[in-house]
């Protein structure tokens, strides 16, 4: 089994004219948890929108688990099924309860009887902390409890990997921490998880690397306490003294 | 002395109420309710409204049918419209704009007496044994089905982009989103618009006279030519008409309210 289970290779997007990405390369580790920061148009959600294939790469290959996504011969949706993704503005489908919100991929894409798939939900929305929300609908529930059930309904396909793209930017502070904590339980567990955040105090707790991004490119990669106390690059030094003085 | 007191708080609640009421609703009503005592009182508009009620059946079984298609067609039509394969998407803009594009009495000539007997030929179906009724229907439904494909595509396009991401990123296929994702939250947001549709559809029957299909129209019509009636005749087709289309915009005004409520 490689030991290396997200693979980018020399991958560029261009949208029209713009560059967004430009010949990134990244190695993802079975278990790793990799936090990719930089300023906004970046590229980190086009990376990230790469790997579970939302975007196309014009150029470059991506591999999850040895499987090559840009080959015409893959079947994309059996990828994604393994690859879960939580989204800055939750995207919780509202015309659904919570449980259902977390049970509808089970079943229609596991295949998952109504009874299997329920528990499996239960059990994922008490790990999350919200299984007395089970039959609301999303838009009685804070931010807070929203995007955590959207990780439960990630999680409950049983992914081995999960891509978080800014999942506390679109919450009230008071929010963040619950979110947060929730992500840091699970990188205990041992999930390998791609996060693009600004929080650093889960960077330090969590993330193995950091990944430093800058008009489309990977400028630094290096544990936390490099990146973030001794970054070598200029760039690196004018990102986070601007974060930083926030 | 209550006068002044009312003209110092112009936005009074009376003011209001007075000015907000449905006086519209009132005025029709009493149109209705004048008819309905003509209709019980007088001989002539009597024989009238005997002559033509038997239609109501013909009339809302051809509308009822025709929208039933309509909805199947206009919901393919609607999803080809935004298809990324380039011939599907085609085909369906050429038949939405050609409908478009052609007055309803000439696509109603033209479905019933050019495009039916060679696809009833193709289908080995005898195109004498296709009734006039059956003509109607499917000229109502091609022709409505390229007015409802616009609503649906709407619809869909209506829904923020997140939902299908987030549908497709769970590994569900495109077809998966559209029917458990996105269609049951597109046809929610349009039932107000296909209701209004289906309003204009029963108007629209009307026309199928022409292929002396025995509707409503048709049968005020015969009645007028025979008895000269023309007055009696066509006032009950108008109170018939009427009397549906208001029931039915009154339905789907409350159906609103109470969806817009659901939100909220
Ligand atoms: N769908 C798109 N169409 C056109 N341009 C896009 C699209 N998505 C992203 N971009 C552009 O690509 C660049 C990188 O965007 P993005 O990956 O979202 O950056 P980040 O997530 O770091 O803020 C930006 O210049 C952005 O405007
Ligand atoms: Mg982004």
């Amino acid at each position: 089994m490689n030991d290396e289970i997200i693979i980018i290779d020399n991958l560029h997007k261009y949208f029209g004219s713009i560059e967004a990405v430009k010949a990134v390369n990244l190695q993802v580790k079975r278990g790793e948890v990799v936090v990719v920061v930089g300023p906004s148009g970046s590229g980190k959600s086009t990376v990230l929108r790469c790997i579970n294939h939302l975007e196309t790469p014009t150029s470059g290959a991506v591999y999850i688990d040895g499987v090559h996504l840009e080959d015409k011969q893959t079947d994309i949706n059996k990828v994604r099924a393994e690859v879960g993704m939580v989204f800055q503005q939750f995207n919780l489908f509202p015309h659904l309860t919570v449980l259902e919100n977390v049970t509808i991929a089970q079943r229609k894409v596991r295949k998952r009887s109504k009874e299997e798939a329920n528990e499996i939900a239960m059990e994922q929305l008490r790990h999350v902390g919200i299984p007395e929300k089970a039959s609301a609908y999303p838009r009685q529930l804070s931010g807070g409890q929203q995007q955590r059930v959207a990780i439960a309904r990630a999680l409950a396909m049983q992914p081995k990997i999960m891509l978080f793209d800014e999942p506390t930017s679109a919450l009230d502070p008071e929010m963040i921490k619950e979110v947060l904590d929730v992500m840091l339980q699970l990188a205990e567990e041992g999930m390998t998880m791609v996060v693009v955040t600004h929080e650093m105090g889960f960077a330090r707790a969590a993330a193995r690397r950091v990944v430093f991004m800058d008009n489309g490119q990977v400028i630094e990669i290096d544990t936390p306490q490099v990146l973030f106390d001794k970054p070598k690059h200029d760039r690196t030094k004018l990102f986070l003294s601007k974060i930083l003085a926030h | 002395m209550t006068g002044p007191e009312i003209q110092a708080t112009p936005d009074s609640s009376w003011q209001n109420s007075w000015r907000e009421f449905p006086w519209w609703l009132v005025a029709i009503f009493v149109f209705l309710a004048l008819m309905g005592i003509l209709i019980i009182r007088n001989p002539a508009y009597n024989n009238a409204f005997q002559f033509i009620v038997p239609g109501i059946q013909v009339t809302l079984y051809t509308t009822i049918t025709a929208f039933a298609i309509a909805l199947v067609l206009g919901l393919l039509a609607g999803l080809g419209r935004i298809s990324r394969n380039t011939a599907v998407r085609n085909i369906a803009i050429t038949y939405i704009e050609f409908i478009r594009g052609v007055p309803t009495l000439v696509l109603i000539f033209t479905v019933a007496f050019v495009l039916v007997p060679p696809v009833s030929n193709a289908l080995q179906v005898d195109n004498r044994i296709v009734t006039p009724n059956t003509r109607a229907i499917i000229a109502l439904a091609v022709i409505y089905g390229a007015f409802l494909a616009e609503i649906f595509r709407a619809g869909i396009e209506s829904i923020s982009k997140g939902q299908m991401e987030a549908a497709r990123s769970l590994g569900m296929t495109y077809t998966q989103s559209m029917r458990y994702i996105i269609l049951p939250q597109a046809i929610r947001n349009i039932s107000p618009a296909l209701g209004n549709d289906f309003i204009a559809m029963l108007k629209d029957s009307s026309l199928v006279s022409v292929l002396a299909v025995r509707d409503i129209t048709q049968l005020a019509r015969l009645h007028a030519g025979s008895t000269f009636r023309f007055r009696e005749s066509y006032l009950v087709l108008t109170f018939l008409y009427l009397s549906m289309t208001i029931i039915l915009s009154l339905l789907l005004r409350w159906y609103e309210q109470r969806i817009g409520k659901d939100r909220g």
